[in-house]
């Protein structure tokens, strides 16, 4: 693995580590690199040569020491570079005074290299973990501590994840990851690397049992990036967080490349480049705040249904603005978000990914106060057709959906698939079929809408009446066909005199909802005016929805 | 409907005056039947009439076509086919694309539908063809009714220098000025100095302010020129242009005529239109604070001999300039429907586009001159998409998301032609409505006013419902201290929106609080859950910090019933309210005074958007944890734009005057965008040299979007 090359190569480190430790390095990213601190505690804090004192006065003393984190002055260091600590970022998280901690009193157990001594043992270590609410609704949540050894992760560390991890997936709540870590600690070699592998099992063994986020507040580098990939949801704060398998330096000595943190592995990178992260947020006040309201969305588990909130926006509502948002040209954009804010709840779109992909629009919303979650084709950007990008992007959130019952609203404008060799080289005939395997599997209440075009496969891929579908409308403007005029015309007259003529026979006889609709591929054409009320009732109906696939140990999704 | 939820103080006025007044949209049932009693239902004038126009005018007149048991035909380019005024008439005919010169200007393919559609008469609306002689003159050649008047006094008045002449033969008061065209720069630097300055150039053959510039001395003279003349040529395909004295600091007050083709001519009293930006009208009000009865018969009788000298049918306007001791002087007569006739139909009770329609049809006029009354007052606010905080008011475009009149308010009058849904483009008039409302009294049509513009929900679109509700409430608006500078007087530094003192901004404050907390509190109400915490924090007191612009306030809110009671700096503000996180519009109650407010938007951290008093304020509301740990971010330093010259608006291009490596002045002209017809000149913001330039003559521009850099 990449990330371990990465640790070997800076084993130079330790050479300079004593002298290092008293300086405070800098922490090399993606580096198995843990700097302990100098023992500036404060004289009070060297209880344990005091062995006078009774268990209760060093029950209070570990709790507060405990509390303090790395000490004031690495707090301040935190502060100034426009970061919370681990503390206050779970206490802004829960709801105030819910916060359950656990394994406050657990420390590192290395020995080495001068890793035994009383200043350099922190009750709790380097990670926060506890349980709390958000809204009232139970969640899980560990937060790494910078401050103490760079929030690098110890078998200790990993340990207390792992225990948490255990509950939430035994009382079926979600588990939310504050990370903010230097990476390994050096100091513990391999009991680090273990701590880290027993994360990954259980991120995975928890997958598609209850909802796991990943909010990055810092460095997550090297082998700690695999954790928050196999969550289900990745957030990052702008400007102080980084997410990659090997940090610049190591990326100059091996391929001679110069790139900057930012470039290769900040917000910005990994919301519009890479699509590793989900969502990025301007600090880390608005990140927690967010992610609290994004919690509100998601069930506690799999066992549960999509919640239901108050809702102050009438489920009848008609929404004539949407009789003419599509334009009568065909070749005209139109923007899908306005259709989508149009019709949900208070206009309120939480979007996955909004600057990734943008051909898809994925995201969760409420109808009638339920959460359901949205897929649609942006005829603004790139026509709206599928890409590779787009279909792994729809997949992933559409399997996400199913796996936690929140029903699936389809808006569908989509000319195709893209054409071109980059494309194929690129294997969309692999990934497109992920988009359509997410949407065929998924057993949830699918509801589709198609507003214009829904041309080809890609019409057979936009969660069709023959993938199962619930309830397929079309609005008057659908044109469900093979492909556009057009290029059918060049096709069926190839070498034809009159192609015009041709073209418009063609249109007058497909390019329109009628095909569909007669066959009993669309459910109903709409006045696009009521698609919200038609979809409230819908989700009313199927609310009691089942359908089981055959059983299986897991299907084979072509990964 | 409308009708039967009458203010008792407008029954007074319906019972009082002989007229009723007339209403667009609230009445379109009863409203109708009571207005206009001298209107003869048997009278038969047209079955069919094209309207060669769109957006709000053209469905004005279709109302009334519609009353009149008349057919309709609607014109529209490609872009507007799902336009209102499409689907309000009974029939529609596309006449090209989306520019106006290949559409609404496009005089063979109008005449092409009004012979397929069989159409008796066309009206012209205002704007486009209302005042072409040429197309009036093609009607006449196929015996197709032009509603308007004839050929010789459109002609007559609708070049500028011919009208003075006449004006002047007619013995009406006219300015001081050069009766001719302009020919050149020098030539007309030299004609300003024998005027003496200031100096009005504009375009001979313009509307409209456009193609109008003031000049104060001879460098502005050969700018004006140069402006003026483009904008003439690409408005009006004529750049010819005159100058004249420009009275300085003068009212703006029009005089409505109505004539019949048998020599009858009638005033219908006055409009003034004082309140204008860049020469173009905003607010306007019948009748006028400023005149007495004696001017007022003076002007109306000036602008009745000048309406008979050309023989004038159908309505007209007459416009006079008045300065400060009620001197009047002509300055041009619009020969067609004015944008603001609808303030004169409620203080008249007459349907001007009705009585258009039967005077084309060759009938006399049915009133005298002392039939016409001045019942109540009204007050005409033009809403426009447009950013108000630039220059009062710059083009904006987009689509109306989310769009409600405020038509359940009484008293209100709302001419539109756009709903929710609707896209403003570039292409067309940014004015989104013509908001009318009336009282017995001018106090009362400005209350209604105020109500109105607070309860107008616009989204998707900047719009100008701040400037509006600040000229409205504005003591010198209110006193009638107004004139032609009033907003560059009002506001020297340009418009910044509503100045909130201590009170009002407390109000604001306590108002995003209880919001803030609404919409908390509506969180934790998750329906079905047996998951939720049985003991849920009961909370019924919060600590928080507001914070609006660079204040930061310590809040304590506490709630009771629906009802929250904010503290801050030791003042307890009271808020009431029904509290729908789903509503556009926010009604409260604080401290008693019903207020109400918009929420424009509301996000997870805390940051909210309201609409109060007609301006929008950006608040974040913060637990006090929150407030608290939210002063370790760092603050994000916006871009340095002062090097960037970036596009005000949505626009074309018309002019680079730079190239990378030139060096500029500051104030020196970079580049002019023309958007709505308008040009602009974008100047450098400081001396610097060019660094890159992103535009080219021609291009169509965002707003935002950038167009030099410097160094």
């Amino acid at each position: 693995m990449a990330a371990f090359t990465a640790a070997l190569r800076s084993g130079a480190l330790i050479n300079g580590l004593r002298a290092s430790f008293r300086t405070l390095p800098p922490v090399k990213y993606g580096a198995v690199a843990a700097a302990v601190p100098p023992t500036n505690l404060p004289r009070g804090c060297r209880w344990s040569s005091a062995s006078a004192l009774s268990v209760k006065e060093r029950i209070d003393h570990k709790r507060k020491t405990a509390l303090c984190g790395g000490g004031q002055h690495r707090i301040d260091a935190q502060h100034k570079k426009g970061k919370l600590t681990a503390r206050e970022r779970v206490e802004l998280l829960l709801d105030p005074e819910s916060f359950v901690e656990s394994d406050m009193f657990v420390e590192h157990r290395c020995s080495d290299f001068g890793m035994e001594q009383d200043g350099n043992k922190f009750p709790g270590d380097s990670v926060v973990t506890g349980r709390g609410r958000i809204n009232g609704r139970l969640v899980y949540v560990f937060s790494q501590d910078f401050t103490v050894f760079g929030g690098s992760l110890s078998g200790a560390h990993a340990q207390k994840i792992c225990k948490i991890m255990d509950q939430a997936m035994m009382v079926g709540a979600p588990v939310i990851g504050l990370n903010d870590s230097g990476g390994a600690r050096i100091q513990e070699g391999v009991e680090s690397l273990a701590g880290y592998a027993d994360i990954f099992l259980r991120n995975v063994m928890a997958s598609g049992v209850v909802p796991q986020i990943s909010l990055i507040m810092g460095p997550c580098a090297g082998g700690a990036v695999y954790s928050p990939a196999l969550t289900d949801f990745t957030f990052m704060v702008k400007d102080t967080s980084y997410l990659f398998i090997t940090g610049p330096d190591v990326v100059k000595s091996v391929t001679n490349e110069d790139v900057t943190q930012e470039e290769l592995g900040g917000a910005k990178t990994h919301t519009t480049v890479s699509g590793v992260a989900h969502h990025a947020f301007e600090d880390d006040v608005e990140a927690l705040l967010n992610v609290r309201e994004f919690f509100n969305f998601l069930p506690l588990s799999n066992q549960d249904a999509a919640p239901i909130r108050e809702c102050h926006d009438r489920s009848d509502r008609l929404v004539h603005s949407l009789d003419t948002i599509v334009p009568f040209e065909t070749t005209k954009a139109y923007d899908m978000l306005d259709i989508v804010h149009a019709t949900v709840d208070e206009s309120d779109f939480f979007e996955i990914m909004p600057n990734y992909a943008k051909n898809i629009v994925v995201g969760f919303a409420r109808m009638n106060g339920r959460t359901v979650g949205i897929v649609g084709n942006q005829p603004k950007v790139a026509s709206g057709c599928l890409d590779i990008n787009s279909s792994v992007k729809g997949a992933r959130f559409v399997r996400f959906c199913d796996a936690f019952n929140i029903p699936i609203i389809t808006f569908v404008d989509v000319p195709g698939f893209l054409p071109g060799t980059a494309q194929e080289y690129g294997g969309i005939i692999r990934h497109g079929a992920k988009l359509l395997y997410a949407f065929a599997e998924a057993t949830v209440p699918k509801i589709t809408v198609i507003t214009r075009k829904a041309y080809g496969g890609a019409y057979d891929v936009m969660s069709s009446k023959h993938l199962r579908g619930d309830v397929n409308y079309a609005w008057p403007t659908a044109e469900v066909a093979v492909m556009g005029a057009k290029g059918a015309v060049q096709i069926i007259f190839r070498g034809k005199e009159n192609q015009a003529e041709a073209e418009a026979e063609y249109v007058e006889k497909f390019a329109n909802p009628f095909p569909a609709a007669l066959r009993g591929f669309v459910d109903d054409i709409i006045e696009p005016s009521t698609t919200r009320r038609r979809i409230c009732r819908d989700l009313e109906v199927l609310a009691s929805k089942k359908q089981l696939n055959p059983w299986k140990k897991h299907a084979n999704i072509p990964l | 409907m409308a009708a039967h939820r009458l203010s008792p103080s407008l029954n007074r006025l319906l019972l009082a005056g002989k007229y009723a007044s007339f209403w667009t949209r609230c009445c379109a049932v009863h409203g109708y039947a009571q207005y206009s009693t001298a209107c003869s239902p048997n009278e038969k004038t047209f079955d069919k009439i094209l309207i060669a126009n769109r957006g709000e005018i053209a469905c004005r007149v279709m109302k009334t076509c519609h009353k009149m048991g008349i057919q309709t035909v609607a014109v529209h380019s490609d872009v507007d086919a799902s336009a209102v005024h499409v689907k309000m008439a009974n029939e529609a005919v596309c006449v090209g694309p989306a520019p106006t010169s290949k559409s609404y200007l496009n005089m063979d393919a109008i005449m092409d539908a009004v012979r397929a559609t069989g159409a008796q008469a066309v009206h012209p609306g205002y704007g486009f063809l209302s005042e072409n002689k040429e197309f009036a003159k093609r009607l006449a050649a196929e015996g197709v009714a032009f509603i308007g008047p004839d050929t010789y006094a459109l002609q007559a008045m609708g070049d500028k220098i011919e009208s003075k002449l006449i004006a002047k033969a007619a013995t009406v008061n006219t300015i001081p000025g050069y009766d001719g065209v302009v020919k050149t720069v020098e030539e007309a630097v030299k004609i300003s100095q024998d005027i003496g300055y200031p100096v009005m150039i504009k375009a001979s053959a313009g509307g409209g302010g456009k193609g109008m510039r003031i000049a104060w001395n001879d460098e502005e003279t050969r700018e004006g020129f140069r402006f003026s003349s483009q904008e003439a040529a690409s408005s009006f395909g004529d750049d010819r242009l005159l100058i004249e004295k420009f009275i300085d600091n003068p009212r703006h007050i029009e005089i409505q005529v109505l004539a019949d083709k048998h020599g009858n001519a009638l005033w219908l009293n006055e409009r003034e239109c004082s309140i204008q930006r860049r020469n173009q009208k905003v607010v306007e009000e019948a009748p006028s604070t400023f005149l007495d009865a004696a001017t007022r018969r003076a002007m109306g009788e000036q602008a009745v001999q000048l309406a008979k000298a050309v023989q004038y049918s159908s309505a007209g306007t007459v416009e006079f300039l008045v300065d400060s001791n009620k001197n009047f002087y002509f300055l041009e007569m619009n020969t067609r429907l004015q944008v603001e006739h609808p303030i004169t139909e409620c203080i008249t009770g007459l349907d001007l586009v009705e009585q258009m329609i039967r005077v084309a049809k060759g009938y006399k006029l049915q009133h005298k001159q002392e039939d016409i009354p001045i019942n109540g007052w009204a007050i005409e606010s033009r809403v426009y998409a447009e950013d108000p905080y630039k220059s009062f008011g710059l083009p904006s475009i987009g689509r109306l998301s989310r769009y409600q009149e405020p038509l359940n308010l009484s008293n209100v009058r709302v001419d539109s032609g756009i709903q929710e849904g609707s896209d403003i483009s570039i292409y067309y008039d940014p004015m989104i409505s013509k908001l009318v409302t009336y009282g017995a009294t001018r106090a009362e049509a400005l209350a209604s006013m105020e109500d109105a513009l607070d309860n107008y929900v616009i989204r998707g679109v900047t719009h100008n419902i701040s400037l509006l509700r600040e000229i409205i409430t504005h003591p010198r608006f209110i006193s009638g201290d107004i004139s032609t500078n009033f907003l560059p007087e009002v506001y020297p530094d340009g418009f910044k929106g509503h100045q909130l003192e201590a009170d009002s901004r407390r109000e604001l404050l306590a108002a995003a609080a209880a919001l803030h907390i609404t919409a908390q509190l509506r969180s934790q109400r998750v329906l079905g859950d047996l998951r939720v915490s049985s003991s849920p924090v009961e909370c019924s007191h919060w600590e928080l910090c507001v914070e609006l612009e660079e204040g930061r306030h310590h809040v304590d809110v506490t709630k009771s019933g629906k009802v929250y009671t904010v503290e801050m700096d030791g003042v307890k503000v009271e808020v009431d309210g029904q509290w729908n996180l789903a509503s556009p519009l926010l009604p409260l109650a604080i401290n008693g005074t019903h207020r109400m407010l918009q929420c424009l938007s509301r996000d997870a951290s805390g940051k909210i958007v309201l609409q109060y008093l007609g301006t929008s304020f950006k608040v974040r509301v913060l637990s006090k944890l929150a407030a608290q740990l939210n002063s370790y971010m760092p603050e994000k330093v916006p871009e340095d734009t002062s090097s960037l010259l970036r596009s005000p608006m949505p626009g074309a291009v018309v002019t680079v005057s730079v190239k990378p490596g030139d060096s500029v002045a500051e104030g020196q002209e970079i580049c002019v965008i023309e958007a709505m017809k308008m040009q602009n000149s974008l100047t450098a913001a400081r001396q610097a040299k060019v660094k890159s330039v992103h535009c080219k003559p021609g291009e169509t521009v965002g707003e935002g979007d950038l167009l030099v850099e410097l160094e």
